[in-house]
């Protein structure tokens, strides 16, 4: 089921030298998690997890471990710079925690935002329950490298009962170091019981970049805590591949919406655990690959308490030659009674060429279940097109009225007005003329 | 300025329109009727230029430009209309924000500055005004949900705001109750100007009661079969479409 061949992929970054941190319990579950990425390979695409996206291409390039200038690249602030987010910033550059790039000098109170290195350094054994985790799939390959090889990230904990009025800004900025790099981030999210936040999570490339990183999130969730999380994935040229692990609590809400623009192999694991009685998941997508670009969103919404929610609706357009993937997964496990389950992915294929394969999963072993999910691949409205151009509108910007109106049906509940308002515009901006 | 030739024009490969001849000048309401299956659409929408519409002979000039030679986005621009039988639901397109970007394709087609949003604003209060119409209609996306009524004076406001030369009406007042019917045709009365020409498809004489054509067509099988005034559409009330066939040209191919 794995590719055990050696690849230049696997070889740079099994040579590499393993980060030292003086933990010995994280020293441990990097060699750990190295051995296990050693013995088990990549996955091919018999693993069902990867059976759209071949990692054939990317095993065949080799990423040096780090950018030696990675702290002292010049990056310009108004990159990042996002309407209605004004609040606290962690910045990192091709995986390096960047202070002079970041804003963290007022923190509102109950706030600990900080890099994970610091953390590990002041504090380590809070982090040890979360780092010393296993991943036992095959298809977790990118989860261990990450586990064995990430040095940097985001620690972000909110205090019971916090209201975090401004908008936490999480930039993650691949910049061009030369040779062909592999960078990787941890991040570390909890919300206290009661306590609410909003988080923009960026990703930032150049379109000439072909780096490689891998970013892995654990976001826990405590009781009635509510999470807004936006993410905002430009990534250039670079092979992005995430995981964003969400465990939410009893009355726990999260709301997150995704928007995946670049990148030319993304992958995105969204794994949602309902592990409280009445926790809320709503989630909301867009996923828009060009030329020959390749975003895969990886959706697993788990149901494992009583009266537990999941409203998933994700968009795909697909043009040129690139190829779109998205798999939903919803399990309601035994117990889980009186759960409300709705998922749905529509898609819009822009040329003969492009691609999407989509899969929506459902599996209920629990009673009293409101469950709907379904799936579309089609092309725009002719009745609509050319009643757009009998008003004097040309073919051109009438398909991009439209698809961009496709695309923005699930951006209409994002609670930032300006942030709703800025992805639109770029959304628009990236549909091809 | 309309002039439409022997046209022929033919869908899925058959034949619909078989020899259309017709002159509209700029002023005059011409009302084209006839049973259903006749063509009335058909002429219609070869006009707007839809897809899947054949030409396989004659001409359409309009203002002495070869109409069919121009992609719909032009013939708009160049001045022609069409309201549409069934106006299509655009979920997720703001009927404000469609509006304006029409104006202004039209306007950068034949040269002229956009309308900044608030000049684009002024335009359409005046216009609603005009036609009666709720401001919340601005506020949807396009004909979406709107009752079979609203989305006929939504096509009247379209038009009323895009000031055409030539209002092509394809059955607007099928679906209609007597109201809207009345509130629809108040519309197009008030465009009515003598530098606007109006070809008005309609099954109905009901509609010309309240938009007083100053030249009906009867159209059966692809011909127009018969001219004459407003008169005509009242015989045709009195007698229906039975009979047509002894009314059509002496040697005219079946």
């Amino acid at each position: 089921m794995s590719s055990v061949v050696p690849s230049p992929l696997l070889d740079s970054l099994l040579e590499a030298a393993l980060p030292e941190s003086g933990i010995p319990w994280l020293d441990a579950a990097r060699r750990e998690n190295r051995a296990a990425v050693a013995a088990a390979g990549l996955p091919d695409t018999r693993v069902e997890a990867w059976k759209y996206t071949s990692l054939r291409s990317l095993a065949r390039h080799g990423f040096a471990g780090g950018d030696p200038q990675a702290a002292s690249r010049d990056i310009d602030p108004s990159a990042f710079a996002l309407p209605g987010v004004a609040g606290p910033r962690l910045v990192f550059v091709n995986g390096v925690f960047r202070h002079d790039l970041s804003a963290l000098a007022e923190l509102p109170a109950g706030v600990v935002l900080e890099p994970l290195s610091r953390a590990l350094a002041e504090d380590p054994e809070p982090l040890r329950f979360v780092l010393s985790r296993h991943y036992r799939e095959v298809g977790d390959a990118f989860a261990r490298i990450n586990a064995a090889n990430a040095i940097d990230g985001v620690v972000l904990r909110v205090a019971a009962g916090v209201e975090v009025a401004a908008s936490v800004h999480l930039v993650f900025i691949g910049t061009p170091a030369g040779a062909a790099l592999a960078w990787h981030a941890r991040n570390v999210i909890e919300l206290g019981q009661g306590s609410s936040l909003a988080l923009v999570e960026q990703h930032l490339g150049e379109p000439g970049q072909a780096d490689l990183a891998t970013l892995v999130s654990d976001i826990e969730l405590r009781e009635h805590a509510r999470l807004r999380h936006t993410v905002l994935q430009a990534a250039g040229g670079n092979h992005l591949i995430r995981r964003n692990s969400l465990r939410l609590h009893a009355g726990a809400h999260a709301v997150m919406h995704a928007i995946e623009l670049g990148g030319a192999l993304v992958r995105h694991d969204l794994q949602v655990a309902l592990i409280g009685d009445g926790a809320r998941f709503d989630g909301r997508g867009v996923f828009m690959p060009q030329a020959r670009q390749h975003i895969d969103t990886q959706l697993a919404i788990r149901h494992e308490a009583r009266d537990t929610v999941s409203d998933a609706h994700w968009r795909g357009v697909a043009t040129d030659r690139a190829r779109g993937v998205f798999r939903g997964a919803v399990l309601v496990a035994p117990g889980a009674d009186g759960s409300d389950a709705n998922l749905s992915n529509k898609n819009l294929l822009l040329s003969r060429d492009a691609e999407i394969d989509t899969k929506p999963e459902l599996e209920i072993y629990a009673d009293e279940v409101q469950a709907v999910h379904g799936a579309t691949v089609g092309q725009l409205d002719e009745q609509a097109l050319f009643y757009l151009r009998s008003r004097g509108i040309g073919t051109g910007e009438a398909r991009a009225l439209l698809t961009s109106a496709f695309c923005c049906a699930v951006l209409g509940d994002l609670a930032s007005a300006a942030l709703r308002e800025h992805l639109a515009a770029l959304l628009m901006a990236h549909l091809p003329a | 300025m309309l002039k439409i030739e022997n046209l022929h024009a033919r869908i899925a490969g058959k034949e619909i329109l078989k020899g259309i001849d017709l002159t509209v000048n700029a002023g005059e309401v011409h009302a084209i009727m006839g049973p259903n299956g006749a063509g009335k659409s058909t002429l219609g929408n070869v006009l707007a230029g839809r897809d899947g519409y054949e030409v396989t002979a004659g001409t359409v000039t309009f203002n002495g430009e070869d109409l069919l030679a121009l992609a719909p986005e032009a013939r708009a621009a160049a001045g022609v209309f069409l309201a549409f039988q069934y106006p299509v639901e655009i979920p997720g397109v703001n009927n404000t924000y469609f509006l304006r970007t029409a104006l202004n394709a039209q306007r950068k087609q034949r040269g002229e500055k956009d309308l900044d949003s608030m000049q684009f604003l002024k335009l359409v209060r005046e216009k609603l005004k005009v036609m009666n119409l709720p401001n919340d209609l601005l506020h949807r996306a396009v004909n979406e949900g709107f009752s079979g009524g609203e989305k006929k004076r939504n096509e009247i406001f379209q038009m009323a705001l895009l000031e055409p030369q030539l209002a092509i009406l394809d059955e607007t007042d099928s679906g209609l109750d007597i109201d809207a019917l009345k509130q629809v045709a108040a519309g197009v009365n008030l465009l009515r100007a003598p530098t606007r020409g109006f070809l008005m498809i309609t099954h109905y004489q009901r509609l010309l009661d309240y938009v007083v054509p100053d030249f009906v067509h009867v159209l059966a099988d692809g011909r127009i079969v018969e001219s004459g005034d407003k008169t005509l559409a009242l015989r045709l009330e009195e007698h229906g479409y039975d009979g047509l066939a002894e009314r059509q040209p002496a040697g005219a191919e079946a």
